[in-house]
């Protein structure tokens, strides 16, 4: 299976390369927010604030992960499941956001804004966190502390492993995928 | 009281019991469910679908030997207690001293706390994963069994719970129960077990199919007909098409555990619990 390598910050020729059902690995940078902390994020937008991050060409992983036990960077870390940040996304992607990393079906309105700013989904392996912990170097908690483990981290990755789910052109895996194993029973 | 048939528990020993399920089962899949994975490995036709559960199964090993969670969410602690009517418990509250054994458990686990105090307005994480959610049952003997789930929201969002009239049958069930595995696609990271209720009261069915969510993947309903509508479940689940994660393939459920109960002439209520495919349970006998 070809492994394509990217890393952060993502140009549009990067997320233009890409085609749902790839498989990455991907180093650099990746902000962690779920739904509190876009909640907040979106709020700031909307106030013309500035935002306690600087998202151009950034990925955010959808994860709230385990504490760190003592010699871990992190603890175990895999995706949360992404539609519950469906009514914040498109903005964020407006404002520059190029990648998110999550796990399950994205809706209509975020397909069609990734299409329209050059921005990719990914997914990680739902229910792989300690595998995928092992591909995080070091975190830093950047805001929201108080919100635990649905604070704001900054991740430095190193070939962290995702596959391409909605790329810049409308394409779906998901879509594809059942299309392609699905059997049709007679009823 | 006859004191000579009665047994004395400390309610401290069910707490430390507590920390000790809640420290250690996320990090310890369920042997049922390894196996299950395995045979789901030999068998996956789609190569992305095999290249999945490779890296589940890498994932499980590695949370059993570094003594980390499988995954991040370790979820709502359930508990289900079983307390036979001749133990007396001493020592404090039980319900203090089972919040008490998750609270120790989840923090020295370094598990993620993932409860918040109100669920519409403030939204505060307790910081602890306390208040856990409790079922007791009182049964004879003087025995204590505690069952703890550590219940991901992930696939908990995707359950459903409907209302049949008594004339949709089977095929009513088996429509609700495909329906809501296939709305569910790749969101509750599939391979998934599908716990279903089957009769009871509005409350009951969904307490039954939590139960059967959490029962052993590979284990039978002892009625055959049960057992035998769980098999075709299984089977016409897996011709959905959605595979590991939803990336397509044969595997999208290890197992459908049917639990059932008497109901209403009126009615037949049905509910539908999904779990992930760790599905992190354990239990110990006091």
């Amino acid at each position: 299976m070809a492994v394509i390598k990217i890393s952060t910050p993502l140009t549009d020729e990067v997320t233009a390369s890409l085609k749902a059902g790839d498989n990455v690995i991907i180093s650099g940078t990746l902000y962690t927010a779920r739904d509190a902390a876009h909640k907040r994020l979106v709020s700031l937008i909307r106030e013309g604030k500035e935002l306690p991050m600087d998202i151009q060409g950034q990925i955010i992983y959808y994860v709230g992960p385990a504490p760190a036990k003592p010699g871990q960077a992190i603890g175990s870390a895999g995706p949360t499941t992404s539609y519950r940040m469906d009514s914040y996304a498109p903005i964020l992607m407006e404002h520059g956001l190029k990648g998110m990393i999550g796990k399950g079906s994205r809706s209509e309105s975020v397909r069609d804004a990734m299409v329209r700013h050059k921005a990719v989904y990914f997914a990680a392996i739902g229910g792989a966190g300690a595998l995928l912990a092992k591909c995080v170097k070091a975190s830093e908690i950047v805001a929201y502390e108080e919100l635990g483990p649905e604070a704001i981290r900054k991740l430095t990755v190193e070939d962290f492993p995702a596959v391409v789910v909605n790329d810049t052109f409308g394409n779906d895996l998901y879509e594809q995928g059942v299309k392609e194993y699905r059997i049709e029973t007679c009823k | 009281m006859d004191k000579s048939c009665a047994r004395t528990v400390d309610v401290s020993e069910i707490m430390q019991a507590i920390r000790k399920l809640a420290m250690n089962t996320t990090s310890n899949v369920p042997k049922c469910a390894i196996s299950a994975l395995e045979d789901a490995y030999l068998r996956e036709e789609s190569p992305v679908g095999k290249e999945v559960i490779r890296q589940i199964l890498e994932n499980h090993r590695i949370a059993r030997e570094e003594s980390v969670p499988a995954c991040q969410d370790t979820g709502v602690a359930m508990l289900f207690i079983e307390v036979g009517q001749d133990v007396r418990f001493t020592g404090g509250d039980l319900y203090e001293a089972i919040n008490e054994g998750v609270r120790q458990g989840y923090i020295q686990g370094y598990l993620r706390k993932s409860i918040v105090t109100d669920p519409l307005f403030e939204r505060v994480n307790t910081g602890d994963n306390t208040p856990a959610v409790i079922y007791t049952d009182i049964v004879p003997g003087t025995n204590i069994k505690i069952m703890f789930a550590a219940k991901g929201g992930g696939a908990e969002n995707m359950s459903g719970l409907v209302m049949l009239p008594p004339a949709a049958g089977v095929e009513g069930v088996r429509k609700f129960v495909i329906d809501q595995v296939r709305k569910a696609g790749p969101n509750p990271c599939p391979p998934i077990v599908v716990g279903v209720g089957i009769g009871g009261t509005f409350d009951r069915v969904a307490l039954l199919a939590k139960k059967a969510v959490i029962r052993d993947v590979g284990s039978s309903n002892p009625h055959p007909k049960y057992a035998q509508l769980e098999r075709e479940l299984l089977e016409e689940i897996n011709k959905l098409g959605i595979g590991p994660q939803g990336f397509g393939g044969r595997t999208t459920a290890l197992a459908v555990n049917i639990e059932f109960a008497p109901c209403h002439i009126a009615s037949l209520p049905v509910a539908c619990n999904l779990n992930c495919h760790a599905g992190p349970h354990d239990s110990i006998l006091i």
